[in-house]
């Protein structure tokens, strides 16, 4: 269809400063935001999402401006998530050089917050983050409910059902991260990701438990994903993301090479 | 010393815009990000980008004076439109509920959404790294045909002259994401974040002596 596929690092920041290990053998300062960017940019990134997982108020300052650092240097889109509240919060970030930015948490608990968004800046600029989590019985069919405080909260909300919603509000990308697999390393939720990207018209982003490049493979012609995105295994260095779309074209997935 | 006017006239990302121009582009050369008529009627080269919805889009050009002042400089200066910066130079938007544009090329701007069978595995919007066929313009210079440039959009441009089309991409159907025509050239995607190719595309515009 001409449109290709496209992979996303995942950067968690805290205080301007990425954390969470970031250890490539040939970069001086594994947690300066811009090096990292500037990095994953050469190697093919389509995009690069950083997660704001700051807590306090003074800090968000200093990402704003990490933004401004990142995108004087780095030419694709960049998508900021963590702690958006306001409408002011996403015209800062995008001022400073942000695309997008992803709203999780504000979103659930005040869904009218995403309209005034995107009515303000536009579709396009907004993300919603949703965070779900398989809730029923094994003998029943598949329901997965939004979580919210790290996957420890049930909202009682259908994701899918969520996401429908979130798009007639104005999201114009739907980032869907399972729970259940986050942080195994076991490979997306492909029954989750094939109903999203099915229950919904705007592009969605599978995220959540990549351990091999098969894994990718799998969210694009099982999951039906638009996107995938990926922390660890490009981190650490496992796979270069242009190691990772070799593998996505071989097995027959468009790509940006 | 030269200047390049950025217009601001919708909220959209400018930054981005002015960060790679100003990457580019070498001592002598003033990039600014223009809200005032008269730092655009004084500018070398004037760049208009846009977000956002059409009415509203209009409506800013409008309200701060801006449509006349960007025709005339469009006639005769070097002028690179982008995304919203492209579609409102064409006559009519079908966005909310119609628009009547800028009228510098004839054409309207049509929706995607009428086209699409969901399932069909077109998301709207055509969000992502697409190719654009190229049609001879200085400005795809040391640009290999069919590369990929980031695209994000649900509504597209049908030029009627045909000669103004400058660059094909397929997405739901065949479409002009590029056209040009005298000094004009206007893309639907976002060379400032199309990486290499985008940037070259406008390093190719600050040195385009506006010929074709």
């Amino acid at each position: 269809m001409g449109l290709a596929k496209r992979i996303i690092p995942c950067l968690d920041v805290d205080d301007g400063r990425v954390v969470k290990g970031v250890k490539f053998v040939d970069i001086r300062d594994a947690g300066d935001p811009v090096e990292i960017a500037r990095r994953y940019d050469q190697e093919g990134a389509d995009e690069i999402t950083f997660l704001d997982i700051t807590a306090s108020h003074h800090n968000r300052d200093t990402t704003v401006h990490m933004v401004e650092a990142v995108a004087e240097q780095v030419f694709i889109p960049l998508t900021v998530g963590g702690g958006i509240r306001t409408v002011e919060n996403i015209r800062t970030l995008l001022c400073a050089g942000a695309d997008k930015v992803g709203i999780n948490t504000a979103a659930v608990t005040n869904p009218e917050f995403v309209r005034e968004a995107s009515g303000t800046v536009g579709n396009q600029c907004i993300v919603v983050a949703i965070d779900a989590k398989r809730v029923n019985a094994p003998d029943a069919p598949p329901r997965w409910d939004i979580f919210t405080h790290g996957g420890r909260k049930d909202t009682g909300i259908d994701a899918l059902e969520w996401a429908k919603k979130m798009e007639a509000y104005g999201a114009g990308e739907i980032l869907l991260t399972s729970m259940d697999r986050d942080g195994t390393r076991e490979g997306f939720d492909l029954e989750l990701t094939r109903a999203m990207s099915d229950a919904v018209g705007i592009p969605v982003i599978a995220s959540g438990g990549v351990g091999t490049l098969q894994h990718l493979v799998d969210g694009v012609t099982e999951g039906g994903a638009d996107a995938v995105l990926a922390a660890s295994i490009f981190h650490f260095q496992e796979y270069t993301i242009g190691e990772a779309k070799q593998h996505m074209q071989q097995n027959g997935i468009e790509v940006r090479l | 010393m030269q200047t390049v006017a950025i217009v601001d006239f919708s909220f959209g990302n400018l930054r981005s815009v002015h960060n790679a121009l100003h990457n580019l582009a070498g001592p002598d050369v003033d990039i600014r990000i223009a809200t005032e008529p008269s730092v655009i009627e004084q500018a070398d080269r004037v760049v208009f980008p846009g977000q956002g919805a059409a009415r509203h889009c209009m409506l800013a050009l409008r309200q701060k004076g801006l449509a006349d002042v960007v025709l005339r400089a469009a006639r005769d200066r070097p002028f690179l439109g982008i995304c919203m910066g492209m579609q409102v130079l064409m006559e009519y938007s079908e966005e909310n509920d119609g628009v009547d544009c800028l009228g510098l090329f004839s054409g309207k701007v049509r929706a995607f959404a009428p086209h699409v069978e969901r399932g069909s595995g077109f998301k709207i919007p055509h969000m992502g790294w697409s190719r654009i066929e190229q049609i001879s313009h200085p400005l795809w210079e040391n640009i290999p045909d069919r590369s990929r440039f980031y695209f994000v959009h649900s509504y597209y441009t049908t030029p009627r002259d045909e000669k103004t089309i400058a660059g094909r991409t397929d997405y739901v159907l065949p479409f002009a994401s590029v056209i040009a025509k005298d000094r004009v050239f206007a893309m639907q995607s976002h060379p400032e974040k199309s990486g290499e190719y985008g940037l070259t595309l406008l390093r190719n515009f600050l040195h385009w002596d506006g010929q074709c």
